[in-house]
């Protein structure tokens, strides 16, 4: 079977890719290996539950009929042809980030945060005010720019350490990849997406995106192909001449598109097995914990839709040497979005750093023994950011970077991927492509921008 | 094709790209982009569907040519004869 482009991936990036090119009349075919689409913001049942597996915030949050100047969701809505109806996104109340020292509370609104560093920080808000600006301003990504330090940059423009670990805290726990510090151009697109333009939530969760996507690309003679691995890329005078797939089929492209990642990616290629690739793995892993309650989590002290917090002096942006790092997360009450009518159910979400190794190696007993427990801890450290939830818990599932592996293959379970980016999409195969994770774009904004553009750039040029 | 069926297609293409933009009275003399929510990747994906819908290519040096509606219809017209 030949088709003009092989898609390696049903995650966001994936989908965005294939609609854009059916769009256009591409032949198109999807391989994900997994039974359920979505990557790394997939679903599933359990005990009876359903579940998504991420999303605590759809960032870029497109006002209805916004004027203005192009911002990312206006982008993918136009690109897809898909319309702001159908997305269903309702705006966030307010969020925050807190530190022992301060809290600053965000909404979609950058004036509010602007009021708390004032509020907070009152010595520094012109140089928070300077820095906004220059993020509204800045070119849109330059894809050739080599990598510069945000924490260098910052310098800048803000004096107190204190004020820059808590900015950086939400951006670095929603799509940094790197240990410690950022790329600016990154910071910039995470601080419009985030403080700018604010978060958001579709009523339905992950399935209303993936449905319209989904519906979308078959509607256009797209094909998807579940349980299907490629195990292979057969390449030969620098070409992939054959994709091979788990089920001993091959099929032929004019150009293949993964987004499984770099190093996964290159993993697959048949003409080098030299591992001079593994060293850029990513090694950001998070566990992610879940607890359906039988009260509403406002009414026990949750009043953040998220709340990014740091408990103890500096916040550490790396591997924790600790199976999960409790000092700092990301907790998450999707019913206290802005949604026209309140949710079927109560819950909190909470996430936090976790060892990018440890979790592979116990033996089954251990694993669960150590996942057990941890969500136990995780359950005490989110009480002391809003209320003890413990008498209300009526469900508990969890998941951790093994599982992250186990069910999109991403090494190390590190979800944005590796810190080396291609921001070009292009590798040593001439026509074989990255989008997604590690073309750039992270989070599921992040990943359907990258499968657009990769998919203009790459599959519909010429 | 007459002036006005060129002049719906167009219209019709950029309410598919462009749903949540008025279209009741655009001015045929007056630049799309200075009166509509049109950027160049929106241009580049009327050029696209014009060669999807209608089999007709535009070479990069003429989209200066569809800048207007007025420019859209006097270049258009002639390829569907
Ligand atoms: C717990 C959690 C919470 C999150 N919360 C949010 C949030 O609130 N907001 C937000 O914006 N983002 C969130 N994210 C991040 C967001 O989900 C990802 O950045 C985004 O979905 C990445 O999409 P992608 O298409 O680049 O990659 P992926 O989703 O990883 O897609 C890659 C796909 O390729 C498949 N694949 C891999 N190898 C093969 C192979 N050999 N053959 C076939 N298929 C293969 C995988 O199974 C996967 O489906 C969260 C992620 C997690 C894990």
């Amino acid at each position: 079977m030949r088709y003009d482009v092989v898609i390696i991936g049903a995650g966001m990036s994936g989908l965005a890719a294939g609609v854009r090119l059916a769009h256009f009349g591409k032949r198109v075919l999807i391989v994900e290996q997994h039974a359920l689409w979505g990557g790394l913001n997939s679903f599933y049942k359990k005990g009876g539950h359903h579940f998504d597996v991420g999303l605590h915030a759809v960032t870029n949050w497109l006002a209805p009929g916004y004027r203005g100047s192009r911002i990312p969701m206006q982008r993918i809505l136009r690109q897809l042809r898909i319309s702001w109806e159908e997305l269903g996104l309702e705006p966030q109340t307010r969020s925050s980030v807190w530190f022992d020292d301060a809290r600053m509370v965000f909404t979609n609104d950058l004036a509010v945060l602007t009021q708390e560093v004032q509020r907070c920080f009152p010595d520094q808000v012109d140089g928070f005010v300077r820095l906004s600006e220059r993020c509204a301003e800045y070119p849109e990504a330059n894809h050739d720019t080599p990598p510069v330090s945000t924490r260098r940059v910052l310098t800048e423009y803000l004096s107190d350490s204190l004020l820059v670990d808590m900015l950086l805290c939400p951006l670095m726990f929603y799509g940094n990849a790197e240990e410690e510090d950022m790329d600016f151009e990154q910071f910039v697109i995470l601080f419009n997406s985030i403080y700018r333009e604010g978060f958001c939530r579709p009523r339905r969760g992950v399935r209303q995106v993936l449905d319209v996507l989904t519906d979308k690309y078959t509607e256009l003679g797209g094909e998807l192909r579940r349980r299907t691995p490629v195990e292979r890329l057969v390449v030969k005078d620098g070409r992939v001449t054959e994709v091979v797939l788990g089920r001993g089929e091959n099929v032929e492209a004019d150009v293949v598109l993964s987004s499984a990642g770099l190093v996964e990616t290159m993993a697959m290629r048949s003409d080098v097995d030299d591992d001079r690739f593994e060293p850029l793995a990513g090694k950001l892993a998070f566990t992610e914990n879940i607890w359906l309650l039988d009260e509403d989590p406002k009414a026990l002290g949750f009043e953040d839709c998220v709340t990014f917090f740091n408990r103890g002096p500096g916040f550490a942006w790396r591997s924790p040497e600790a199976p999960v790092d409790l000092s700092s997360g990301v907790i998450c009450v999707p019913g206290n979005y802005a949604h026209a009518e309140p949710l079927d159910r109560h819950m909190v979400r909470a996430t936090h750093l976790a060892n990018h190794r440890v979790w592979f190696e116990w033996d089954e007993a251990r694993y669960r023994e150590e996942k057990g427990a941890y969500i136990q801890r995780s359950l005490a450290t989110v009480a002391e950011r809003g209320g003890d939830l413990s008498g209300h818990v009526t469900y508990t599932d969890g998941f951790t970077p093994r599982t992250v592996t186990q069910f999109t293959r991403h090494r190390n379970g590190a979800v944005y991927g590796s810190p080396h980016k291609v921001k070009s999409g292009c590798t040593e195969v001439e026509n074989l492509y990255l989008c997604g994770t590690d073309q750039g774009f992270v989070g599921i904004v992040g990943a359907m921008l990258s499968g657009i553009a990769m998919a203009n750039q790459h599959g519909l040029r010429g | 094709m007459s002036e006005n069926e060129v002049r719906k297609l167009i219209l019709d293409i950029i309410h598919d790209i462009a749903p949540d933009e008025d279209l009741s009275d655009v001015k045929s003399d007056v630049r799309l982009r200075d009166q509509l929510d049109l950027d160049s990747m929106d241009f580049l994906d009327i050029v696209m569907e014009l060669r999807k819908r209608h089999q007709i290519e535009v070479p990069e040096e003429d989209y200066m040519e569809l800048s207007t509606l007025d420019g859209c219809v006097a270049y258009l017209s002639p390829k569907f004869a």
